[in-house]
């Protein structure tokens, strides 16, 4: 059982501050970091893995400062985003050559261990170089768990994964944190967190913009207010079918249509072709407004 | 998992990775490129003089050895780290548990050799060719390679751990500085790896003043100055390895 703790944790590049007074403790359990592109996600995952100082605070694992600290890379796994490997050798040599470099003393069957959890036994004697994003990945994954490292770190792991091994990889994920490893993954995407991560960080412009459980914070971002912008063949009958349903707590006529704010996202959605149906009204366009990303994560930070 | 502890100097495995990539590379055409282009050069000035020893020396000294063999060196010694700090694959040699000084030395005892083997050789053969007589060219300055490579490479390698643009610099510190300004500037020439290497060979050729090599430092001034600047070059790599700041992602 590993805990990594992040104390007033701050960095900046020059005059860009990149992570800003940032206090969290990730311990055993899958724990995912979310946040927009741009938000420090990375910062703060190299500051972890020990490749890049904080500017001022303190990066510990268990109470010992990461950086400069290469001794601890026997308990972290690091999984990073970047895609280069060596190209040239198979998967297995190169899952191989990783087990030796931490002097494992069955460095033979901790790679098969390892390919195996990953799912990547048949294609092990390929080139790395021939293959796919989502098979990269894996191989990744292999050579962070080869040495069973109490500590799983990921840079955007699903990033290029089809649906299925994006399952697998969930799953994994899930098991080692089941069994007590401490695992913290980035995301940009809402939905890949929810399935796998018992508690979230999220960071937006370098700050953490909330924490905990993972349910309580979407709570907060699907009961915030949804605005969405209409046109159908008759407006004004919309607006009223729509306000007398209650489905939405505001509604307003601009020139290409309704905009209309809706506090409980699913009852509009559904409410809304029905009513529609039943008023005899053709829906020619229904656009959320504010369903970026960018936009939920705005609304926690000003919470 | 059980690991194995002894304390090393060299990891096998961070050499093999290094040799796979220096030879897997570009960069090795390059250098049997060089090669050839000195033998080229080096037929063409036995045949235009007639193999008279000042054309054959100021051949290998100052194309060969002061030209090509720092070229070849910057390649290799940049060759084994450069390309994964610059692609981020260096992670995985980085985020292990060994000894920063283990990775250093363990690179560079690929470097080194593999280096030695281009440079000497080349500046040996292309001695035979340009018209050496009992083998004094192709010994003296075989051994100024030999030391040469050695300072450069470690030097070269320190720059690719320092900067990401290590071959344009290597290229302004191997072409300008040694090359140029040492033309120009006394000062300089006592203060380049070329005019250090060549001390021994003058040394080696007191007897043979025809082949017309000199240095503008004495012998154990050149020897002290190689050892030092390869050293340093090596503790300064490791102390810069250790605080590498790499970008997880891309």
């Amino acid at each position: 059982m590993s805990t990594i703790e992040l104390a007033g944790v701050s960095r900046w590049f020059g005059n860009v501050v990149a992570v800003n007074d940032v206090t969290m403790s990730i311990g055993p359990g899958v724990t995912g970091l979310l946040g927009p592109n741009g938000a420090g996600k990375s910062t703060l995952l190299s500051m972890m893995s020990g490749f890049l100082p904080p500017s001022s605070g303190a990066v510990t694992l268990d109470g010992e400062v990461i950086w400069r600290n290469p001794q601890l890379y026997s308990a972290i796994g690091l999984v990073p985003e970047a895609e280069a490997m060596f190209d040239s050798m198979t998967g297995e040599e190169f899952v191989f050559a990783n087990a030796r470099l931490h002097r494992l003393a069955d460095p033979s069957s901790a790679t098969i261990a390892a390919l195996e959890q990953v799912d990547m036994m048949d294609a092990r004697t390929r080139q790395i170089g021939t293959f796919s994003k989502g098979m990269k990945q894996r191989i990744k994954m292999a050579t962070a768990l080869v040495h069973s490292p109490k500590v799983l770190l990921l840079d955007e792991p699903f990033n290029g994964m089809d649906p299925r091994q994006r399952m697998h990889l969930l799953e994994l994920l899930q098991r080692l944190g089941a069994d007590g490893h401490t695992v913290l993954f980035s995301s940009h995407i809402l939905e890949e967190v929810e399935d796998i991560a018992g508690t979230i960080e999220v960071l937006v412009a370098g700050r953490q913009a909330a924490s905990g459980d993972f349910r309580s914070i979407r709570r907060l971002m699907t009961e915030r207010p949804h605005q969405y912008s209409l046109s159908s063949s008759d407006d004004r009958a919309l607006a009223a079918a729509i306000i007398a349903h209650g489905a939405a707590n505001a509604v307003s006529i601009t020139a290409t249509g309704l905009d209309v704010q809706a506090a409980d996202f699913g009852r509009f959605v559904h409410a809304l072709p029905k009513l529609a149906h039943d008023a005899d009204i053709a829906l020619y366009d229904v656009t959320p407004a504010d369903e970026s990303l960018e936009s939920v994560f705005a609304y926690l930070v000003a919470r | 998992m059980t690991t194995t502890r002894e304390p090393t100097l060299i990891n096998v495995v961070v050499m093999r990775l290094g040799l796979r990539a220096l030879l897997g590379s570009r960069r090795s055409w390059v250098l049997i490129g060089l090669s050839l282009l000195l033998f080229a050069v080096a037929g063409l000035t036995r045949w235009g003089s007639g193999g008279t020893p000042d054309a054959a020396s100021g051949l290998i000294v100052n194309f060969g050895f002061g030209t090509l063999v720092p070229i070849m060196c910057l390649l290799i010694g940049t060759g084994v780290i450069a390309p994964e700090i610059e692609d981020g694959s260096i992670v995985y040699i980085l985020a292990k548990p060994i000894p920063r000084r283990t990775i250093v030395l363990s690179k560079l005892a690929i470097a080194i050799p593999v280096a030695l083997v281009f440079s000497v050789l080349s500046i040996v053969i292309a001695s035979q060719i340009a018209g050496d007589h009992n083998g004094e060219l192709a010994m003296s300055m075989g051994a100024a390679t030999a030391l040469a490579s050695i300072a450069y490479t470690s030097v070269f390698f320190m720059i690719a751990v320092l900067t990401r643009n290590s071959i344009i610099v290597g290229l302004i510190y191997a072409l300008l500085w040694e090359g140029v300004l040492a033309g120009y500037v006394p000062g300089v020439r006592t203060l380049s790896i070329r005019q250090w290497a060549l001390a021994p060979a003058e040394e080696l050729l007191s007897s043979a003043p025809a082949w017309n090599v000199t240095s503008d430092v004495s012998l154990a001034t050149g020897l002290v100055m190689l050892a030092i600047t390869t050293v340093g070059a090596i503790a300064i790599s490791v102390q810069r390895l250790k605080s590498l700041s790499v970008r997880v992602s891309d």
